[in-house]
């Protein structure tokens, strides 16, 4: 699984760092999300997969 | 072929809930849209806008940057004459701009509330919950929880984040809350906005000149850099201000009707230690209660093919999010307040798009707190009138309960 996030979109809501915390996080100064790793663990994907559909600007892009 | 009403007939909006139904959606509206995601309504001007309420429809709309939440176009389905009135007065914000504007706007005011800063807020969250429950249990019975905890967490919290003086909350809760009814008057609106934002301008000019540790100052300091005018500064701290206190409130007050009538429901927020149960449990009772319920404005930039129909540019969209909650095609039995739903969290009680709400987490977090710590320290809570004497916000933009008589 390789990980992309769009900065640009992000509204800083959080929701990917509430469900996937060891691959997203927020910028402290604006909360604009920061890709932790690209490539996750397998046995991370499913949280992953969850953060890209709760995302509500869509900026979380996943390629299997 | 479609089956939408022609224009002439269209329902008016808002409808009433059913007597007897205060935590489901009006019937009238479920049946004019059982069959499809969305249907026309009338509203106060006389126009036809949408109405949608299909969750995914929703998503699909909300993510749409051919959908504007732009107040200003000829068209835009204001919520009543007094919005509609005060438009040119109301400065460019997050709540009335599209990206990448929006964009703008919005980081300047999401520092504050991203997960780590809300989650170190939680001692803080859990001191004044457990001080006002204090108050309230040394007081005489029974006592009203809005007055005594409903309200005054949510805006101590947000008065505490932005730097905003506690004792000025009278002023501004008065003020906010004759703004978002359902009907308010040209009139009225100019004069509660007025209030609202002259005092805020003072409040941004103080805090520019002498700047603190909170959100305003930080706002303020955007000022000073020429990032933004003292307007649009005042309506950032007025906007975070009465979104961030309303609407708490209601979700404590209305939960609270709602799980009293529950007990086992209750029990299972009480008994647990876990924190992910009781996040799932916050989640359901957000996409349960549904407390936004006079539907979110927008307008068509561009014609929108959609479900079957074509919503013009230039038609009004009314996204009632409430509805969505209730969708039988991703919620099984929507209408049942299931504390352990397993996909609750992907209710569109906090909006979707762009503008999905910049408290989210505050919110959580602040009730994830605050009914744990109710129901723990007060298990013989109990509803001190009966169920029909309960005064729901009918009337309001954001649903809930104006008092909740308790006794224990
Ligand atoms: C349970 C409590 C809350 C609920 C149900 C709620 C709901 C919502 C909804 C539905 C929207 C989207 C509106 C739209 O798309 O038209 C929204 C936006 C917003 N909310 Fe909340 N909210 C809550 C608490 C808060 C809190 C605590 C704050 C501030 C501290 C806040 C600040 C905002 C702001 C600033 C926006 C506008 C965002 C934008 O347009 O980009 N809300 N909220
Ligand atoms: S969920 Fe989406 S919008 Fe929210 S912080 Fe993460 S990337 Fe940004």
């Amino acid at each position: 699984m390789k990980v992309t996030v769009e900065q640009d979109k992000c509204v800083a809501a959080g929701q990917c760092v509430a469900t996937a915390p060891d691959v997203f996080d927020q910028r402290d100064e604006d909360g604009v999300v920061v890709l932790l790793t690209e490539e996750p663990a397998a046995d991370l994907a499913d949280d992953v997969r969850y953060a890209a559909a709760v995302c509500p600007a869509l900026a979380i892009h996943i390629e299997d | 072929m479609s089956d939408v009403l022609p224009e002439a007939e269209a329902p008016e909006w808002p409808m009433p809930r059913a007597a007897g139904c205060p935590f489901d959606p009006p019937p009238a509206l479920r049946a004019l849209t059982d069959d499809k995601p969305l249907a026309r309504v009338r509203i106060w001007d006389g126009s036809t806008p949408w109405i949608v309420t299909g969750h995914a429809a929703q998503r699909t709309l909300l993510g749409d940057p051919r959908v504007s939440v732009d107040e200003r176009l000829p068209g835009f389905p204001h919520w009543h004459e007094g919005m509609a009135a005060a438009v040119e007065y109301r400065p460019r914000s997050v709540f009335n701009s599209d990206a990448p504007e929006h964009t703008r706007y919005r980081r300047i005011m999401t520092g504050p509330f991203t997960l780590k800063r809300v989650e170190a807020l939680r001692p803080t969250i859990q001191k004044i919950t457990d001080d006002l429950i204090d108050r309230m249990l040394a007081g005489p019975k029974p006592a009203d929880l809005v007055e005594a905890l409903a309200l005054p967490l949510p805006t101590l919290m947000i008065s505490e984040l932005l730097g905003v003086p506690y004792e000025d909350h009278d002023f501004f809760q008065e003020n906010a809350a004759r703004g978002i009814a359902h009907n308010v008057s040209a009139e009225e609106s100019m004069r509660t906005f007025g209030a609202l934002n002259g005092y805020l301008v003072q409040l941004v000019e103080k805090k520019a000149a002498e700047p603190a540790d909170d959100a305003l100052s930080d706002i303020a300091a955007r000022v000073n850099a020429g990032d933004i005018t003292v307007a649009e500064a005042a309506m950032m701290g007025l906007g975070l201000l009465i979104a961030g206190h309303e609407t708490s409130a209601n979700m404590i007050g209305l939960a609270t009707a709602a799980l009293l009538e529950h007990p086992e429901q209750l029990a299972l927020l009480r008994d647990t230690d876990d924190p992910k149960v009781v996040a799932g449990a916050v989640e359901e009772l957000l996409r349960y209660l549904g407390i936004i319920h006079g539907g979110q404005r927008r307008i068509a930039k561009e014609d929108i093919e959609i479900a079957g129909e074509t919503i013009r540019a230039g038609e009004g969209i009314i996204i009632e999010l409430f509805s969505a909650n209730r969708d039988a095609d991703v919620f099984p039995e929507p209408d049942v307040m299931d504390l352990r739903r397993a996909n609750a969290r992907h209710h569109n009680a906090f909006g979707f798009g762009i503008h999905q709400c910049v408290g989210q987490q505050l919110a959580r977090v602040e009730l994830q707190i605050v009914y744990c710590t109710l129901f723990r320290r007060v298990p013989t809570l109990a509803l001190a009138v009966e169920r029909d004497e309960i005064q729901f916000k009918h009337d309001r933009l954001a649903y809930g309960v104006y008092t909740l008589p308790v006794t224990w």
